[in-house]
């Protein structure tokens, strides 16, 4: 029952894609540093995430392979950053208002 | 099941071990789930009686006003004792790693859990975080006198070994978190053939649940525990308000673990009390799926409540509500079990052996405190109640009546299983019955107490409280005669009891199977499942004889 | 993390090899890494909500440059050590180990990166419990400590990630780890990639606030 990795057929990524990726996050990295340099106020934070976000969509994604692996990963990663989503939201509840 | 060999079906697994050593290493490096099991029990219950022992002394102190045994600083250390070790050492690991360990894989049919090794390493993990408790008692500095909540500030400036006993609290969260993460990757890997998500038994499914608090929510108490240590060796500010740091923010992190961690401590308990009932009334469970989505329930409302225990602490009124509201939704959940537990009884043909007894002995007393919890919910009961002796009757309640009761009920439960023996029933009867009377001597005066305006962690009383503090010192006494005789009949049993039948309830799960006690991989075959886990129909397949 | 070196047992089928598992495990190792910086990012949250003018203030003190450069650096070691492990999936055991080399010396690269980075700043006087920074504004004092803390914790995962990766190239050399069986290649590389994965989020909170 245990020795099912045989029959797993494992997903290989190009080195194309790999490189693609790489580019686009030092493209998004040079983004993130020119935009601070403009004053935007209140949203350079969210600019700033926001491109951070992007960011670790495409190495979680690509480099660390969820989109390939098993469906249950993605489950359990969107678990875990929606319990942190919830964490957060809660304690400022309390900070915003004190 | 990688070749069908059963060369080794006559040995159970005290006789064959899975390392090369014999003797105490055979147990100390062997990677069994079933001896690290057992390994846990016997440092965990040994942990339990110093945490009793340490509380009945604390009681002696408070049998009149005034010192009479002790200083005030050394009763200050006893209670952070008696917490840190109840908490991080006893009720915390109890269930998941004693109890989980040894029947988790049981009851799905795995011979062992997803990462063996990892599991041994947890358990050794375990003692380091145990013997940095100890040593931090005996070295120079003092014993930590903080309270287990190690507030900031008075943490960051006690000259006590604040920073070796959190840093020990620290190495027993990797501990969880280790095992919290092997239960979750045997779930998912390790069903036999035909068992599917909605065919596991309720206990496994409560342990599951557990596992996701343990592994998601103890990073958080790791990364605050570690702050506070790096904020005292080195001036980095971080919660110290005399460096601008905001203590409140400490209080939301360390809640933001610790209330969960009240559901790492009370799930397991569910399962098992799910596991007992079915068995006894002889009855298949009702309302499995609700049990079951009941038990993840919890654990995710546990992430939204954490901060009704700072509603004295200064936070924003808005919170304060919010966070009030949200906690009555953790009573829907437990409701749902419970009740789900009495209609399983409705109509069953009950049969009152000891492990039911102590059931009963949860319900009731897990019920007052479950109900109690109601009245410190409450926003405006709680301003009054808070940081009270009704406080402490609450989490005694849940937690010493809860999970405290189903330690013994899973003890007396699985016994059998474990040891291949069985016990004196009749003991065992006068035990639970000593129980629920020690107990609430011990406890009850406590919410009157408390409700009178008895605050709690104090040294020192007012006169108009003797009365009820000696009724409590007089039920410690009753509860440390009601342990002897609880543990004395397990041990009595384990040398001279007799040998026990593989299955002397009826339980149908996978567990009850396999021989007493089970060989090295657990099952002389890996079993298919092709049941419903409380399907008695089964027992004629088992050649179950009731007696 | 994996079962696939287990030594010899009394009794040899109580090991058996499950990938899927090893790296069901490592995902929920990364996720207990998630929340633990999650907790710090919490932290930070609060103060910056509390202390917003001050963060920026005490922010012109690092070096902008030195972030970029350490972050390019980061990302492309994420790459390399992708790279090593398609590398072996392919057969190209050579290609495999250049790669780890490649990373492992762009992650001591950062490392050092980091230490001039932070002497700079102690011989300015900023470092926890000096006089300089004790006398700033609390805003100031709470950005530093949470700049050390945070950015030393990540540079400690960055060490655990090299001894790891060194462990991880000793084992392919020895061709213990092969193209038929790579797991702990990959449960290694999605560790480094979560050491990159923080650092894409300290680098704008703490680099780029201006």
């Amino acid at each position: 029952m245990q020795n099912d990795n045989s029959k797993h057929e494992h997903h290989v990524t190009g080195y194309g894609t790999y490189i693609l990726v790489w580019l686009a996050l030092i493209a998004l990295t040079s983004i993130t540093v020119t935009v601070s340099g403009i004053d935007f106020g209140m949203a350079a934070l969210g600019i700033a995430l926001f491109i951070a976000a992007i960011k670790s969509a495409l190495v979680i994604n690509i480099f660390m392979h969820i989109k390939f692996d098993e469906a249950i990963f993605k489950v359990f990663l969107l678990v875990s950053l929606f319990t942190l989503l919830v964490i957060f939201i809660l304690t400022f509840f309390d900070v915003v208002n004190r | 099941m990688s070749n069908g060999t059963v060369a080794a079906t006559e040995k159970n697994f005290y006789e064959e071990g899975t390392s090369r050593h014999k003797g105490i290493l055979g147990w100390l490096l062997s990677t069994d789930h079933k001896r690290i099991g057992l390994m846990y029990l016997v440092t965990i219950a040994s942990f339990f009686i110093v945490g009793v022992i340490i509380g009945v002394f604390m009681r002696l102190e408070l049998i009149a006003p005034g010192p009479t045994i002790m200083e005030a600083q050394t009763y200050n250390t006893l209670f952070t004792l008696h917490g840190v070790i109840m908490i991080f050492l006893f009720i915390i690991p109890g269930l998941p790693a004693i109890f989980g360990n040894f029947f988790l894989p049981l009851q799905l049919g795995a011979k062992d859990v997803a990462f063996p090794r990892l599991n041994l390493l947890s358990y050794w993990i375990y003692l380091i975080g145990a013997f940095l408790v100890l040593l931090s008692l005996v070295l120079p500095g003092g014993p930590i006198d903080t309270g287990w909540t190690f507030y900031i500030p008075y943490s960051v400036r006690s000259t006590t070994n604040v920073s070796l006993a959190i840093f020990a609290a620290f190495v027993l969260g990797f501990s969880s978190i280790l095992t919290g993460l092997n239960f979750i990757t045997t779930v998912h890997r390790l069903r036999a053939p035909g068992m599917t998500f909605f065919r596991m038994p309720l206990f496994v499914w409560s342990t599951y649940a557990t596992a996701w608090i343990q592994v998601i929510a103890t990073p958080v108490i790791g990364i605050t525990i570690l702050l506070v240590i790096i904020e005292r060796a080195f001036g980095v500010g971080i919660f110290d308000p005399a460096l601008g740091g905001d203590p409140i923010l400490f209080q939301h992190l360390f809640w933001i673990y610790s209330h969960p961690a009240v559901y790492i401590m009370i799930l397991p308990a569910m399962g098992v009390v799910s596991e007992i009932i079915p068995t006894f009334a002889r009855r298949t469970i009702f309302g499995y799926k609700a049990i079951a989505m009941s038990s993840l329930a919890i654990a995710f409302v546990g992430y939204l409540v954490w901060a009704h225990h700072m509603f004295t602490s200064g936070i924003s009124d808005t919170a304060r509500w919010i966070f009030s509201l949200l906690t009555f939704i953790v009573a829907l959940p437990s409701g749902v079990k419970v009740f789900n537990w009495v209609a399983t009884l409705y109509k069953g043909s009950i049969d009152p052996k000891p492990p039911f007894l102590w059931v009963m002995n949860f319900i009731v007393l897990f019920s007052i405190g479950g109900l109690t919890g109601l009245v410190v919910g409450s926003l405006s009961t709680d301003i009054h109640l808070h940081d009270t002796y009704f406080v402490v009757a609450h989490f005694h309640y849940v937690m010493f009546g809860g999970t405290g009761t189903i330690f013994f009920a899973a003890l007396y439960y699985w016994f059998p299983k474990m040891f291949g023996k069985s016990y004196n029933i009749k003991l065992a009867n006068v035990g639970v019955a000593l129980f629920f009377i020690a107990f609430n001597m011990l406890y009850f005066p406590k919410f009157i107490l408390g409700y009178m305006g008895m605050p709690r962690r104090y040294f020192d009383y007012l006169p108009e409280f003797q009365s009820l503090q000696l009724v409590s010192t007089i039920g410690s006494w009753l509860m440390l005669i009601t342990m002897i005789i609880v543990f004395g009949n397990l041990i009595h049993s384990l040398f001279k009891g007799k040998k026990s039948h593989s299955n002397p309830w009826g339980g149908v799960t996978l567990e009850w199977h396999t021989s007493s006690p089970p060989p090295l991989e657990n099952f002389h075959e890996i079993p298919t499942v092709n049941h419903e886990p409380y399907d008695f129909s089964q027992l004629k397949e088992m050649d179950y004889e009731s007696k | 993390m994996s079962q696939n070196d287990h030594a010899v047992t009394a009794n040899d089928q109580h090991v058996h090899r499950d990938d899927i598992g090893s790296k069901m495990g490592m995902w929920l190792f990364l996720f207990t890494e998630l929340l633990l910086f999650g907790g710090m990012f919490l932290i930070y949250a609060v103060y910056r909500f509390q202390h917003t003018e001050l963060f920026k203030l005490a922010a012109l003190e690092l070096d902008t440059a030195v972030g970029t450069l350490n972050t390019i650096i980061l990302l492309t070691s994420s790459l390399t050590v992708a790279l090593a492990i398609t590398a072996l999936q392919k057969g190209n055991k050579f290609l495999s180990i250049l790669n780890l080399v490649i990373t492992i010396v762009f992650a001591l690269t950062f490392m050092v990166n980091k230490f001039f980075e932070w002497s700079v700043k102690f011989s300015h006087g900023i470092y926890p419990g000096s006089e300089d920074l004790t006398s700033k504004q609390n805003g100031e004092i709470l950005f530093f400590g949470l700049y050390y803390v945070m950015t030393g914790l990540h540079g400690l995962h960055v060490v655990i990630g090299v001894a790891l990766l060194t462990y991880v190239l000793v084992l392919i050399i020895k061709n213990k780890i092969t193209s038929e069986n790579f797991i702990k290649l990959e449960n290694s590389g999605l560790y480094w990639h979560l050491v990159d994965l923080i650092w894409i989020f300290l680098f704008p909170l703490f680099y780029l606030i201006h």
